[in-house]
Order: C-alpha cells, then structure tokens, then sequence
C-alpha cells in the first residue's frame, strides 16, 4: 500500500517535472564566453519582461561554447575569439559580433594614480616577457618623465584560465611586439615566461590589489568597479589613450567590418587617433541550416532587441554596443546566410 | 467391533483430517518459502547488480580517460610524463610540471598534516577532559565538511596576504640561509605558490585524517592501557608502546585517506597555487598542479590535442592515486602480517 502510494507520488511528480521542462523548452538556449554573460544576463531579464520570452544562457567559457554549438545542444554558441572564415564553413556555422569591451593593464605601485602610468605595447610586451624586470627600468622611466617610479621587480599576474581576455591581450602584444610573437603569441591560454595566474578576471584582480608593485590585466569593468590604477597605452596612431566607452567605440568605428568574412575582426591595436589598442568584440555562433526554424528566429529576435533596447544597459555595465552601421551588415548577413531545412531566409 | 469400527473409522477420519491439514500447511508454507527463496534470489541479484555498477561507472571512467587520452599519448609517446612543456599556442604538452606540483604539494600538506592530527587525535582520546571532548570532536569533524571553495578563498583573501608580508620573509632569512635546503625558501614572496598550496591542503586535510585516528585509538582496549599504566608506564610510553602498534593499521589508512584528498583536490589549489607552468627548486614560486590545470584549462581547450593532454593528466592523476592506493593496501597487508610478532 505505501508502495503505491509511493509509486503514485512518483508519477505525479515525474508528471509535472515533464510539464515543466516542456515548458522551459520553449526557451532559448546559448552557451560559452564568460566575458560577456553580464550583459547577455541583463538583456535576458529586460527581454523576458518586454517579450515573455526566456534565454539560457550558460557562462562555459568560449570553447565549451564552441564544442557546445558544434554538437547543437544549443541554439547558439558564444565566442571571444572569432573563428576562422574556413573553420565556420567547414562546420557549417556563421557567426557575428554581439558586443564589445576593452581589456587595460592594471598597476599596483605606491603613488601611481588610475590612469596615470604610461605603457605602449612594445614595453608591456617586455614586462610579460620578464625582460623589463624594474619599475624603475629605462623604458618604462622614459615614457613616465615625473613620476616616482619605485626600483622594485615587477611582479607579473596573468589569467591561469584560458580565456577571451587573455587572447585580446597576447594578440594585442603580439601585433606590437614581435619578440613577444615569436616566444609566446596570441591564444586564449599561452605559455607565460614569468608571472603568477589569478583564475577568472576576479583572480587577476585580487593578485593585482594584494601584490605590491604588480602588472596585471583585466576587463575594463573589473579595474573600473575595483577602482584599479588602469594604465593609459599608445595607440597605432602613436597617442597616448585612456580606456573608456569613447577609445573602445573608436576602435570598433575604424575596423573593416564589410570586407572581413565571417565578420572575424580583432580588434585590437586599430589605427585611429582615439582608438584604444585592446579592444575587443564578443561573437554568436550559429548554424546556417536551422533544422528548428522557430528556434532560429527566436534566437535572431532576441538579438535584434538586444542591438534596438540594449545599449544603455550595456554602458551601465561598461560594456559598448555595435555600431548601427556594424548591426545593419550583421542583419543583413542573417537574411543571407541563416536558412531553414527547406531553404528558405528566416529572418 | 461395532464400537472398533466405528473408531477405527473415526481414527482413520481423524488421521486424514490431519493429514489434509498437514499437507495445506505444508503448502502454505511451501510457498512462503518459495516466495521467500524468489525474495532472496531477487535481493541477491539486485545487491549484486548495483554492486557491479561500480566497477562499471570505474570500468567506464578508465575506457573514456584512455580514448580521451590517446592522442596525446600517441603524438608525445611515454615522453609526456618527462616533458617539461606547456604550450597551447604552439600545442606542445608535457605533464612533469603538473606531476611534479601536484606530488610536492601533497608532500608538503602530509608533512605538516599528520604530527598534528596525530595530536589532536591523541589529545582527544588520552588527555581530554570528558567535558571538552565532544565539542572538540565535532568542531574537528565540522570543520572535514567545510566546502574546498571556502578553504580556497580564505587561503587567497586572508591567508596569502599574511603569509606573503610576514612569514616568508622570516622563512627567506632562516631557512633561506642554510647550504642546499635554502633552495627552497628564496623566491618571490607573493604568499602564492606550491608552499601556500601545501599549507591549505594540510589545513583540508587535517580533520580527515584526526577523525579516523581518533576512531581507531578509542577501539584500543581500555584493559591493555591500563595494564601499562599499572606498570607504571607514562602517557607517551602508552601511547608509543601500546596505542600506536595496535592501531597502525588504522592510522596508515587514515593517512592514506588524507593523501588521496589532497593529491586530488582542486579549487583550494587552484586559488593559490599561482598556475604557472614552470618548474622551480623554490617551494615559495608559482607551480601548478594536475587538477587545477584541468580546472582552468578544460572549459578553453579548444585545439584536439590540448584537450587531449588534458584527459592524459586526468589518467595520470587517477594511476598516481591507484599506486598511493595500492601502496597503503600492500603496507597494511605487511602489517597485518607482522601483528602478534615482536618487532
């Protein structure tokens, strides 16, 4: 008798866990870079009030996103790094850009004041190198005429986890230097020559603040709401920038958008007076045959709402949004590319 | 003979009416007994089954490590446990680094953990005082079920800081000073690193270990401890002569329990580690070690190579632990061997 009862229990419960997934499914799910999944989450709330509509969306890291929409177990993928126009094509994917940031070098020196230090990329390359080694060294004293620059080693704290970030800021240093190039390169993990790894953007941030006389690099939001001593660096153009939403914008508006297949533009060391040398856009992956079409649009709506209603709260969590110019190609891109089983536009 | 008749025919009726209620016991009891034999059957074949589903799950673990594996095996061969490598721009994978961090860092928490766990444990059942037993013990066993996250946070925040400012210093300019061992204690003093590592594993490790010490120590029979202290033996001679021999086995495998933990622990190290993947003499640098570079590395793995040398320091972790594992078994079986005997 209490089997029964049990067994009946069971079934009503196995009964409405069924009925909540199916109602969960109409969701739209998406998975992969963390640098973004802020933003995205703040756009998914704003989006289910004004549209009743759900996302999930799972903050894996940019390859799990990958792996993720290879095997289509979600809707869409998200990457910090873009793929190749041949690697999207071989899976039968295209992607776009979502939203951008900007990546700054964080200092931790005694009498240095947010924004005051001067770096151009060949001497942060060396700093990552261990071949500036002193604060005190000549190329970092040349560039900072004034400031008290203290004769201590310099104690490097790079990303322990492979990450967007790390790849904005090797492919920065890369681009700059082709010591650092050649001995390390870009990637979202690389083989650091000196330097301790803090986990996460929250790791780095915590080594920069504890250790003293410390280098480190973290996304703009973090160093900004830590209130971090973010350095300024020399642009292409040779000007000495300040990070912020005009520099990172700036960098965007100078990019060749149209003429990059597969949109897959890094944005990092941009020419333009204003632009800020490590900028970088966030991608979603998609697949062009849309076997569930009206998952497809769901999806496209979702993003269309994001690039009309999303900016302010974009800049509210100091991120900046596409440029229209760069959302009209991206939505022009869709209608060309995104199709359904029988052929035809979904968007 | 009328009379006989009659009560040969009542026997014979009884007879039958007792036999008929014999036999329907009989029955009755045949089949609770078959229900019974069919009860058993099915709890032993069940039982069984999820026995099995052990080894399977085990069995399924290895199979996807090694196919996971294999690429990375095939491409670097036997060198991949010598390499000293790691480099995912280039794909280029060698596991000494993360062996090597993984292995010291227990070392070190196994060091510092077991002298004080064998303490608590001692004072626990010797020494305490009935009134604070209790609540020690719970505390000790608390504190066994602290999430590694909490340990892993506490040792960057509060822990490093401390120990970065205040005690490597000391540790640079003492220990740093001596011949070949100082070695070990010069470096950068970011509190990060593989002895900060060790130390917050010893403090994870400590309550599993003096929990089952403790438990082991209160099964010596109170009658042999009292024999020696009517010879007039102290408190460490019972201890050292009586306790320790009667429950070294337990202890070897209390132990055992503590190293398998901390071989395998991940978030804590990860934290404050320092993830580099460099080799150094200096137990004060930044090390890495085989766990935390999986769990940093495994989201992003993105080429096939890097993801398999990930599954190959994931076999390597779990043949490392099987031999530790083995080892204790083969200790205790000597052990055990050698009970009764005059050592």
């Amino acid at each position: 008798m209490r089997l029964n009862k049990f067994l009946a229990s069971a079934a009503v419960a196995a009964g409405a866990a069924l009925a909540f997934t199916s109602a969960v499914a109409a969701d739209i799910t998406g998975a992969g870079a963390t640098f973004p999944y802020p933003i995205y989450a703040k756009w998914a709330e704003e989006y289910k009030k004004a549209s009743g509509n759900g996302l999930n969306y799972q903050s894996i890291g940019s390859g799990g996103g990958i792996k993720q929409i290879k095997a289509k177990t979600v809707d869409f993928g998200a990457s910090d790094m873009p793929l190749k126009a041949e690697d999207l094509d071989a899976e039968g994917m295209m992607q776009f850009p979502a939203i951008m940031g900007g990546v700054v070098p964080v200092v931790n020196i005694d009498g240095i004041a947010p924004g005051q230090l001067k770096l151009t990329g060949e001497v942060l390359a060396q700093i990552y190198l261990g071949k500036i080694s002193k604060w005190n060294a000549p190329e970092i004293a040349n560039l900072n005429p004034g400031a008290k620059l203290p004769s201590e080693e310099i104690s490097v704290v790079h990303r322990a986890d492979g990450s967007g970030t790390s790849f904005l800021f090797t492919d920065y240093l890369s681009k700059t230097s082709p010591d650092f190039k050649s001995t390390v390169g870009a990637g979202t993990a690389v083989k650091w020559p000196v330097g301790v790894g803090g986990k996460g953007n929250e790791g780095v941030a915590a080594n920069v603040q504890r250790i003293k006389n410390s280098i480190g690099y973290v996304e703009y939001a973090y160093a900004k709401r830590n209130k971090m001593a973010h350095t300024q660096l020399k642009n292409r153009d040779g000007q000495f920038v300040q990070p912020d939403d005009d520099t990172f914008k700036a960098a965007a508006a100078g990019a060749d958008w149209a003429k990059t297949p597969g949109f897959a533009v890094v944005l990092t060391d941009q020419a333009g007076k204003n632009s800020w040398p490590i900028t970088g856009a966030s991608f979603i992956l998609m697949h062009k045959a849309q076997a569930d079409a009206a998952k497809g649009k769901e999806v496209l709506k979702f993003f269309d709402w994001a690039y009309k209603n999303g900016g302010a709260m974009a800049t509210e969590l100091e991120y900046v949004s596409m440029p229209p110019a760069v959302v009209k190609l991206v939505q022009d891109a869709w209608k060309a590319q995104l199709k359904d089983t029988s052929g035809k536009a979904i968007w | 003979m009328n009379a006989n008749s009659s009560s040969i025919a009542g026997q014979a009726a009884a007879v039958e009416q007792k036999d008929r209620e014999r036999r329907a016991a009989e029955k009755a009891m045949g089949s609770a007994m078959r229900l019974q034999r069919i009860q058993d059957f099915l709890f032993h074949k069940v039982t069984l089954l999820f026995a099995l589903s052990v080894l399977l799950v085990l069995a399924g673990i290895i199979v996807s490590l090694v196919i996971g594996a294999w690429p990375a095996f095939s491409e670097f061969g036997p060198a991949f446990i010598t390499t000293v490598e790691w480099d995912p721009v280039n794909d280029k994978y060698g596991a000494l680094i993360a062996i090597v961090g993984t292995v010291a860092t227990s070392l070190i928490a196994l060091l510092i953990a077991f002298p004080i766990s064998f303490g608590i444990a001692l004072f626990l059942t010797e020494i305490c005082p009935a009134a604070l037993r209790r609540p020690l013990g719970t505390a000790v066993e608390l504190l066994a079920g602290v999430p590694s996250i909490i340990y892993g946070m506490w040792g960057l925040f509060v822990f490093a800081p401390l120990f970065g400012d205040h005690i490597q210093p000391l540790l640079g300019k003492t220990l740093g000073q001596l011949p070949v061992l100082g070695q070990l204690f010069k470096g950068p003093m970011m509190g990060i690193g593989i002895l900060t590592a060790g130390l917050i594993l010893a403090v994870m490790i400590i309550p599993f270990i003096a929990s089952v010490m403790r438990d082991v120590f209160e099964i010596v029979p109170a009658v042999l401890k009292e024999s020696a202290y009517g010879l007039g033996c102290t408190k460490w001679e019972v201890v050292r002569q009586i306790v320790l021999p009667y429950t070294k086995t337990g202890v070897v495998g209390g132990v055992m329990l503590g190293l398998g933990r901390a071989l395998g622990e991940t978030m804590a190290v990860t934290f404050v580690i320092g993830n580099a993947h460099k080799l150094s003499w200096s137990l004060l640098a930044p090390g890495n070690s085989i766990a935390s570079t999986l769990a940093n590395e495994f989201a992003e793995a993105e080429s096939k190579l890097h993801v398999s040398s990930l599954f190959a320091l994931g076999l390597i972790l779990f043949v490392i632990t099987f031999i530790v594992l083995s080892a204790a078994k083969l200790m205790l079986m000597g052990l055990s061997r050698k009970e009764g005997m005059k050592s």
